[in-house]
């Protein structure tokens, strides 16, 4: 008997020798499962990221054993630590080379929304730049919340429908932030 | 190409040896290595010029994470930078709060009980621990050894929990109050200190040292690769580790003592060319120094309070907040930085992770700093790094910069 | 070992008047020179055959608005490392005639230190490699750590007066 646990399937129809379900399901599932994070850390959270991605937390449980540092081959990117308006351009470079679909975390309060850095030299919260999925609160947050806010972008890798990139309201977004 | 013969080095030592003149009207590449290259985690963005696959020169840019720590300490009470001292030297918080308390504690003329010396003592010297044992395993990492990583990484856990019993917090702690600590060691802090330091880390760092000392893939990597003389290293404003791997013994904790690091017994590591494997080496022997100190002062662990009775800085513990009227005012004075201080101009230095945190204080005798100016060793070392890669491939000028242990938030304050 | 009153006391006999405002705060010499004399003074010491204040820790800016004449200050903090003694000069700097003479001849490491005061206060320094904005953005048009800047981000609006008292 092998250890080795299985996902369980989507909801679907069952019958011998056929199972029939969406495509978005089966997709989604797929994806969830394996997110390659693009770590891009700048500061303390980037410490406590070490500490998710070494031996005690272990990220890779969880999907994300391959950290892409190369933006072409990541769904997620991770910003973790403080964004500088010098950064600022850099950031969003990143998210424009990255491929469809593409997920965004905040990790930390700065780059939520700039935490205690209220200056002039600190881009207050990365979704200025760029459109954020998930929030990570947390000065640094500790490695089990990171963990959480992987867990909410796997969610939301899972129940995305697939046509979600093409909608109107998609392109909006994109649109709001100058990204075309 | 002009016809003059280049000699292609195939090692970092044949590279060290050519030394060949910079040749005019040859023709350089320019390559541009960060600021969020895969290789330099952190970002540092480093202009080279290439010839072939060696540097000539280089030219850094940083920045990337300027968060305006010196003016934003002039608009806080001075309790409150604490949290921003925290932020400098992330690997490292407690050594920089506790430089920080030693800065206003010197100001304010107050004397710490011993007790509370001994235990920011071993705070500090667990966060070198933690701060080296980062350094050293990512230096591993970049020459292609991820296991050492996956081995000391769980030794640091061990600290954050440390940390965790002492203030509830993994990385930016804030154990420290003007005065002396916010509390006292626990028994469970104190078993686990004792553990660390007798048992898991001393076990783990032998296996660590026995997969890289002498390694000979991790020495042709760094034995005499970014090497830097002492002499340079003193001009470029080098200290802590990455001088003392020069040759050259500067330790603020011996040369100026503070927190009662004359009570204890320790060696400074030395090593002899500067180079990468030096500051590997000096490193880890730093670590197995720090685990001595930390044994002595468990060992001598003075009784008595372990805060100062200063009742207008030392802000005062919580459960006496909720019931005694008297703590509830200083508590509120202190939180509302309605306590001023007295005028005066103080420098105080402690030995960081990376070499000598300096604090130069201006007060006016407001609630806030007039000027407050943090001397950050990562920032002052860094400019030396172009030279240091000189004549070296990008492998080695990634290993240098992670031997070098450059602190974005530290150098970008 | 060599005490505070020794350095005193060679300093002033070589240089006399040039010196003034010779304090002790903490334990630490304090100097104030004037401009023309810094170059000289540091080298002096870097050079001096017992102290030898061969280690230049730090070079920082000061801006003191009610200080009409000499608003601007660069305070040096040089160490002996052989005698364990620090010393620390101060000169001042009037607002219309902001500059100074760069020790990067001296110190390989001041280049950076001065990059990052003249980022911070404007303050020149000249005979500098390569004076340009360090930390911040190269389009950035004031100096930030002067006094009278805002810390706060300008562009930022959900933090409102009746919440933050901006």
């Amino acid at each position: 008997m092998s250890t080795v646990k299985m996902v369980e399937a989507p909801e679907g129809l069952e019958g011998s020798g056929f199972f029939a379900t969406s495509l978005d399901k089966v997709i989604g599932l797929a994806r969830s499962h394996s997110l390659w994070p693009l770590p891009f850390a700048t500061s303390c959270c980037g410490i406590e990221f070490m500490a998710t991605m070494g031996s005690h937390y272990d990220i890779s449980r969880f999907g994300s054993e391959r950290p892409s540092f190369s933006p072409r081959q990541a769904d997620l990117l991770m910003v973790m630590g403080t964004i500088a308006k010098k950064m600022g351009p850099v950031v969003k470079q990143v998210y424009l080379q990255m491929a469809e679909p593409r997920w965004v975390i905040a990790v930390g309060a700065c780059a939520s929304s700039g935490g205690i850095f209220d200056t002039y030299s600190v881009l207050q919260g990365i979704d200025r730049i760029i459109p954020v999925d998930v929030y990570v609160p947390g000065c640094p947050p500790r490695p089990e919340q990171i963990l959480d806010g992987l867990m909410q972008i796997r969610e939301i890798a899972k129940n995305e429908p697939l046509r979600r990139r093409n909608s109107p309201e998609y392109k909006a977004l994109l649109e709001s932030y100058k990204i075309l | 190409m002009t016809d003059q013969e280049l000699i292609i080095p195939t090692t970092a030592n044949e590279a060290l040896a050519l030394n060949q003149p910079i040749v005019e009207d040859h023709e350089y590449t320019t390559l541009n290595l960060g600021p969020t290259h895969p290789a330099t985690h952190g970002i540092f963005q480093n202009i080279l010029q290439m010839d072939g696959d060696r540097i000539v020169s280089g030219e850094q840019t940083v920045g990337y994470i300027h968060r305006a720590f010196e003016k934003i300490a002039e608009r806080r009470p001075f309790y409150q930078i604490t949290t921003l001292t925290d932020r400098m030297n992330y690997c490292s918080s407690p050594i920089n709060n506790f430089g920080w308390h030693l800065t206003v504690e010197k100001l304010l003329g107050i004397n710490v009980p011993k007790r509370a010396q001994y235990i920011r003592v071993i705070m500090m010297e667990l966060a070198r621990i933690s701060d080296h044992l980062i350094c050293n395993s990512i230096l591993g990492v970049d020459t292609g050894a991820y296991s050492g990583f996956l081995y000391v990484m769980q030794e640091r856990e061990k600290i954050y929990e440390i940390y965790e019993e002492m203030c509830g917090a993994r990385l930016t702690t804030n154990m420290g109050r003007f005065g002396g600590m916010e509390r006292d060691l626990s028994p469970t802090a104190i078993a686990k200190i004792r553990d660390l330091v007798n048992n898991s880390l001393p076990r783990i760092m032998g296996e660590f040292e026995k997969m890289f000392n002498r390694n000979r893939i991790f020495m042709d990597r760094t034995v005499n690769v970014g090497g830097i003389t002492g002499k340079r290293a003193m001009e470029y404003g080098f200290t802590g580790p990455n001088l003392r791997a020069a040759g050259i013994d500067y330790d603020v904790r011996v040369m100026e003592p503070y927190s009662s690091y004359e009570d204890f017994d320790f060696e400074i590591p030395v090593g002899h060319n500067g180079d990468t494997y030096d500051r590997f080496m000096v490193r880890n022997g730093e670590i197995h120094e720090s685990m001595k100190i930390v044994r002595q002062a468990l060992e001598n662990l003075p009784e008595g309070p372990y805060y100062a009775n200063e009742d207008h800085y030392y802000l005062p513990p919580k459960r006496e907040v909720y019931r005694n009227m008297e703590a509830l005012i200083y508590h509120f004075k202190i939180v509302m930085g309605e306590i001023d201080a007295p005028a005066g101009e103080v420098y105080q230095a402690v030995e960081g992770g990376n070499g000598e945190v300096g604090f130069y204080l201006v007060s006016d005798g407001g609630r806030a700093p007039f000027r407050l100016h943090f001397r950050r060793p990562s920032f002052i070392y860094y400019q030396a790094y172009p030279e240091m890669c000189k004549g070296l491939t990008i492998s080695d000028a990634v290993a240098i910069m992670s031997s070098l242990n450059v602190i974005a938030g530290e150098l970008d304050a | 070992m060599v005490s505070n009153q020794e350095v005193v006391e060679d300093i002033v006999a070589h240089f006399g008047e040039k010196l003034f405002n010779l304090e002790e705060p903490y334990g630490l010499l304090t100097v104030t020179t004037q401009r023309e004399n810094i170059l000289e003074v540091i080298s002096y010491l870097n050079d001096h055959e017992k102290f030898r204040f061969t280690f230049l820790t730090d070079i920082t800016g000061i801006h003191i608005p009610d200080n009409k004449g000499a608003e601007f200050g660069v305070i040096y903090h040089m160490h002996s490392w052989e005698n364990n003694v620090r010393i620390r000069i101060k000169v001042f700097l009037s607002e219309n005639d902001i500059n100074i003479p760069s020790m990067t001849g001296i110190f390989a490491g001041a280049n950076w230190m001065e990059r990052e005061t003249f980022d911070f206060y404007g303050i020149i320094f000249t005979g500098h490699p390569n004076l340009k904005r360090i930390l911040n953005i190269d389009e950035m048009d004031y100096f930030p750590m002067r006094k009278e800047y805002p810390l706060e981000d300008a562009t930022r609006e959900d933090k409102i007066d009746a919440l933050f008292g901006r």
